[in-house]
């Protein structure tokens, strides 16, 4: 069985869009998109008009609908952060968002690689997080269980979460880059795997994808830099806020997944430029990881909520003196979960 | 003096040619060899011939080796050979005692050099190379990969300060054709082969166990060695096809202590042969129930801070081992006791060098 059958009314394609004309974008993605609801959320900073082609069942927001619909509030959506707005209106089970500088990848056939789908597959199939299997994924096609891994963890644990890669430009910081402005990923890497338990990894929001229901709230637009910028390497809200992810995931019981599919992302931005402003950033890690490997959520932390709010609490406490910037993403993760709560319990 | 092309003197010497030992368990023959040839013959071979040792093993011309046989490793080792399997391919661990090289290489003699997707060879020993000789990165995932690999690196977020990495201690390859299933699965998918060429070298993350197979291993005898001993399997034992498996969880937990790495992925090998299911099921059955019990022991060993050496990080393991897991069967008791017999060969064919014993001062006891 290659695919799980895909359920299109429980995925919503979420879309940031930091430029106005996503004319080839979508026609771009089209044939992957087309079958399901598209949210596409403006950011707040954009002043053009968004070009969206016709063909799609998409609903639009713009910072006029943000303010309307959350109100007053501490979180910034402005810039990447502007996709999170779209995960908290959303109603389905499944989300699935990809940067908007980014296009279908070729495999190592010449295949266009259809990353909704494979995020799909990647959702609804167990991950197995407990025990490292050497043949990657056991569930795809052609692969399995190797010998020695214990059958009473064969059955898997849910995933909650599908990172996906990117070919071209990779997410490198942008130190490395500057430092290799000619690197490009050309690497397909033919593998989907479990991240396992208690490991770390730093979570792109490029093209990721999750179950709503299990983590939604886990995703939060928190760790804003100073000088937080438009190009990925002027950011670092998604990484904390995967990591995050992943520490709750952990937590719960719930898997995370890494590897296909892959996007092609374009060249973009300048790394040397943004290096003078992503110094904070690389700083910010040193602290954010050791902190992370050693939270301990309760045992009474039993859904994603419960859980962002504990480790709030924790961030405020103890990272919280050492720079402001980690007091004031505690207080966003708190705020979020003020403003998920009410939505959710909005009527549709 | 004979003349030399520019070829020659553009050709770099085999990596480590003179620091690694090939070894390889046998009881059939060694034509797999020939295919080999091109990447291994520079290197010196330690064969471990197991079963009849009257047999003659033939090793084809041009290799440079050392062959023991049963009788070698009782004339070797005395009452102590009893911790070497006899009539189970982990009698190779007794390879990796009397190598005096740094790294070892091991591999079955089913396996045969595998292509890559643009149909070039593998030089599965080169990778290996490369492998441990490259950091390894068990503190923090890096999505893509080996960082260290040719046009990757590590990616936005990974923390500076681990970007160093520790060093590798272990290179665990796989395998194209016949995967390394176990029995019931191999009963189920018969014909399934492994088709699948997956680009990428990574490190198992520190805390996580695998299953390591003992088909395709390299390693740094000097970081790991004593550590990698294939247990009490085969004749007059109630298991098989555990040896591998064993070693790896051993050499998991005492690299996570110590700070070491243990890479998975490339290189591959091409597998040929697939085992009677039926026999290895025999062979795995108690296996099969005794990983329920062992694998939740490995996940939660710890080892005191005064276990500095691999050594002695083996003889602790041990007596737990013998604390913990003599009750699910009393075959531990009896590998719990190999495992200290196997360090005690271990020392005594290798015994500390005045520089190591320094260096090995740590704690007192």
């Amino acid at each position: 069985m290659s695919q799980a059958p895909i359920k299109d009314n429980e995925v919503d394609i979420v879309i940031g869009a930091l430029r106005s004309d996503l004319s080839s974008f979508f026609n771009e993605w089209r044939a992957y998109f087309s079958r399901f609801h598209l949210i596409i959320v403006k950011d707040p900073d954009l002043k053009e008009e968004l070009k969206i082609p016709d063909g799609f069942n998409l609903n639009v927001y713009t910072k006029n609908d943000i303010d309307r619909i959350v109100g007053s509030t501490s979180i910034s959506f402005s810039g990447y952060s502007c996709r999170y707005f779209g995960f908290l209106v959303s109603k389905k089970k499944y989300i699935i968002s990809i940067d908007d500088d980014c296009h279908p990848a070729k495999d190592n056939k010449g295949n266009f690689v259809d990353a909704v789908a494979q995020h799909i597959e990647n959702l609804t199939t167990p991950a197995t997080p407990f025990f490292f299997n050497t043949l990657y994924d056991p569930y795809r096609d052609g692969a399995d269980f190797v010998r020695g891994y214990p059958f009473s963890l064969r059955n898997g644990v849910n995933c909650a979460l599908s990172c996906g890669l990117w070919l071209n430009l990779a997410d490198l910081d942008a130190p490395t880059q500057a430092l290799k402005p000619s690197e490009r990923n050309n690497r397909y890497v033919d593998a989907v795997l479990t991240v396992p338990t208690a490991a770390l990894l730093p979570v792109s929001g490029i093209n990721i994808a999750f179950d709503r229901e299990a983590v939604g709230p886990a995703l939060f637009p928190a760790l804003r830099l100073a000088e937080e910028g438009k190009v990925r390497w002027e950011t670092i809200e998604d990484i904390w806020s995967g990591m995050c992810v992943k520490v709750i995931c952990d937590h719960l019981g719930l898997g995370v997944k890494t590897g296909l599919p892959y996007v092609w992302r374009t060249d973009r931005g300048d790394a040397v430029e943004s290096l003078k402003k992503e110094w904070e950033g690389v700083k910010l890690m040193e602290e954010v990881v050791p902190f992370l490997q050693s939270t301990m959520l309760p045992v009474t932390a039993a859904t994603a909520e419960d859980c962002v709010v504990e480790m709030a609490k924790t961030v405020k406490q103890q990272l919280g003196s050492s720079n402001p910037v980690f007091g004031h993403a505690a207080d966003s993760m708190l705020e979020w979960v003020r403003i998920w709560k009410t939505m959710v319990s909005r009527p549709s | 003096m004979a003349a030399t092309t520019k070829l020659d003197y553009a050709k770099p010497p085999p990596p480590l040619k003179d620091e690694l030992d090939i070894v390889i368990p046998t009881i059939r023959n060694l034509e797999f060899l020939e295919m080999w040839r091109p990447f291994f013959e520079p290197y010196h071979l330690i064969i471990v011939q197991d079963g009849d040792p009257t047999k003659t093993i033939k090793v084809p011309d041009g290799f440079d080796y050392d062959l023991y046989n049963r009788n070698d490793i009782k004339k070797l080792l005395g009452p102590r050979a009893s911790c070497i399997s006899f009539k189970d391919s982990a009698c190779r661990c007794f390879g990796y005692m009397v190598s005096k090289k740094k790294y070892i290489f091991t591999i079955d003699d089913d396996c045969f050099v595998a292509k890559d997707p643009s149909g070039k060879a593998i030089n599965a020993l080169e990778q290996h190379i490369k492998n441990l000789l490259c950091p390894s990165t068990p503190f923090f995932f890096n999505t893509l990969y080996d960082p260290f690999a040719d046009g990757a690196d590590f990616v936005r977020g990974y923390p500076f300060s681990l970007r160093d990495g520790v060093p590798t201690a272990v290179s665990h390859g796989l395998w194209l054709n016949i995967p390394d299933y176990d029995a019931p699965t191999q009963l189920v998918k018969p014909l399934e082969r492994n088709q699948r060429y997956v680009d990428a070298v990574l490190t198992i993350p520190k805390g996580t166990l695998f299953p390591m197979c003992g088909m395709n291993l390299a390693f740094d005898r000097e970081l790991i060695g004593p550590a990698m001993y294939f247990g009490l399997m085969g004749d007059g034992q109630p298991i098989g096809r555990y040896d591998d498996m064993w070693a790896g969880w051993c050499i998991k937990v005492i690299c996570d202590h110590l700070g070491l790495g243990v890479k998975t992925g490339l290189p591959y090998i091409w597998h040929s042969k697939a085992s009677n299911p039926f026999v290895n099921l025999r062979k795995e059955y108690k296996g099969i129930f005794w990983q329920e019990e062992i694998i939740p022991f490995f996940q939660s060993v710890s080892l005191p801070k005064d276990c500095t050496s691999v050594q002695k990080c083996y003889i602790e393991l041990s007596k737990q081992v013998k604390e913990k897991l003599s009750k699910v069967d009393p075959y531990f008791d009896k590998l719990a006791s190999a495992m200290v017999t196997w360090i005690e060969a271990w020392e005594e064919i290798n015994p500390p060098t005045s520089a190591s014993s320094k260096l090995s001062n740590g704690t007192a006891k």
